[in-house]
């Protein structure tokens, strides 16, 4: 299955150079909006829209739960702004074509990707559910339970973590993580989600 | 071995979290005295232990030798009397507070002075474990992880009124058992669980939210993070009414929404769907197939 992309503003999933992007041919059944770009084309077998913060819906357009079309969300995870990993996320809507689903599947498993499904909800999953976590060791710190490196230590011997939740997320970048973190927290209101001192001072100094 | 720790008892040996505490003090060189209410259970360890043992000396990981001598140090109790000379107890018996502080409470009056009580908790705190006893200053909390005779984290955590020689102590013997301790205030969970319960508890209201399928959640998260084991692999592995169990110790202190059982948690288990253990959870472990799939 052949992919053509159609626009590409600067994307997260593919930065420059990646082989993805190589391999695209004109006039292919699937298109691929890249880095904030979207765009309809009933005359494709699928159409993927990349998908940073915001929600499919955001490019599509929603209807009282009763939206979809061949266009299907995707996002490549990335642990904030560290490098890509093999994993995409595919966002649908509940009317979503499931032959465009399927299709946006072999495209990208065909290309070497791990593949998911989730729906058109904040976060898709992995930062729905680590950026809580990441909030809570990042509060963990502060209040003295103990020190980042132990938390570290004890998520790698104790959950077999390969690396611990306080290096990760200082890895990804604790602005970047505010900035999740406030989407997340500004759609569901839920505490888990508000950003942590420590993600806060960075996001500020960032900004200086 | 560390000064004036030569004897270590467990108590709750005959259940799987004190059998493995006590293979790693035996294997450590410690004179090992294995206590349970049930002669069975114990019995039962003993078996186990030495089936242990048996398989490390065929993996090449101890000699016969070292077998035949960790062998020699256990030995079995029913009796809270036969503890009398332990320098160090550890308890691993049933969650309970009541339950902790009433066997705590005889041993104090059996026990030298010199004794150190340490707990096992993975939820309660060690400082009211402690309290009304005769020797706060004598207790800590040493949390193994499942199974103990693998596994070589040790969370340790003082209470308020824990001695800092007591914990130095209970700190250098886990070291000389070959454990790898760390440090952490006495709060719900102490890191892991403080950790791990809302977590998952994230996990089931996000099925629970049509955010996607569990198989889904799994791979993303061990294809995203590089995890082990997903989120529901390992939620139907530890049991969903563990969870519960978690769940309901940790809420009514902390008050975190994230530590509330979800509603999607309680129905499984009132459905009997209780994970590996009941041959269905997340995943059905009969058909291989995949819940709510």
């Amino acid at each position: 299955m052949s992919y053509e992309i159609i626009s590409n503003t600067g994307s997260r999933s593919f930065p420059d150079g990646d082989t993805f992007l190589d391999n695209a041919q004109a006039g292919a059944d699937v298109a691929i909006y890249l880095g904030g770009a979207s765009g309809e084309d009933a005359s494709r077998k699928a159409v993927l829209i990349e998908l940073d913060l915001e929600c499919l819906g955001e490019h599509t357009g929603e209807n009282k739960g009763d939206e979809g079309s061949n266009c299907v969300g995707f996002a490549r995870y990335r642990n904030g702004n560290d490098d890509p990993s093999q994993l995409i996320e595919l966002v649908r809507q509940p009317k979503t074509n499931e032959e465009a689903i399927a299709t946006a599947v072999e495209v990208l498993e065909n290309a070497g990707f791990d593949v998911v499904v989730c729906s058109d909800q904040k976060g898709r999953i992995i930062d729905r559910l680590v950026r809580p976590k990441y909030n809570a060791a990042l509060r963990f710190l502060d209040e003295g339970l103990a020190t980042a490196d132990d938390m570290d230590l004890t998520c790698r011997l104790g959950l077999g973590y390969p690396v611990g939740p306080v290096e990760r997320v200082i890895r990804g970048d604790l602005a970047r993580h505010h900035d999740i973190s406030v989407n997340l927290f500004y759609e569901t209101g839920a505490a888990g989600y508000a950003p942590a001192r420590r993600a806060v001072v960075a996001k500020r100094r960032s900004a200086e | 071995m560390t000064k004036n720790i030569q004897t270590v008892a467990v108590c709750g040996a005959g259940g799987t979290m004190g059998a493995g505490i006590a293979i790693v003090a035996a294997r450590a060189g410690y004179t090992t005295i294995a206590y349970d209410m049930q002669e069975d259970a114990l019995q039962h360890s003993y078996e186990q232990t030495e089936a242990f043992f048996n398989k490390s000396v065929e993996r090449g990981k101890m000699s016969e030798l070292e077998r035949d001598a960790a062998l020699a140090n256990l030995s079995s109790t029913t009796s809270l009397e036969g503890l009398a000379k332990a320098d160090l107890i550890i308890e691993a018996i049933f969650e309970s507070l009541d339950v902790k502080r009433d066997l705590f409470g005889k041993l104090d009056k059996i026990c030298p002075d010199h004794t150190i009580f340490a707990s096992n908790t993975s939820t309660l705190s060690i400082t009211e474990i402690a309290s009304g006893l005769g020797r706060q200053d004598k207790v800590v909390g040493i949390h193994f992880c499942l199974p103990a005779q693998l596994m070589k984290l040790i969370e340790m955590s003082p209470g308020e009124n824990t001695s800092e020689e007591t914990f130095q102590k209970a700190w250098a013997w886990a070291e000389e058992a070959g454990q790898t301790p760390v440090k952490t205030q006495d709060k719900p969970g102490f890191i892991l669980n403080a950790l791990l319960v809302p977590f998952n508890n994230d996990v089931i209201r996000a099925i629970e939210a049509g955010v996607a399928e569990p198989a889904d959640i799994d791979k993303a998260i061990k294809s995203g993070l590089g995890y082990r084991m997903g989120p529901c692999e390992l939620l139907d592995l530890i049991g969903l009414d563990t969870q519960i169990r978690l769940c309901e110790a940790f809420y009514p202190i902390t008050l975190d929404p994230r530590a509330s059982a979800p509603p999607l948690l309680r129905r499984m288990v009132a459905a009997g769907k209780l994970g590996r253990k009941s041959g269905c959870g997340f995943y059905d472990y009969h058909q291989d197939a995949m819940f709510g799939g």
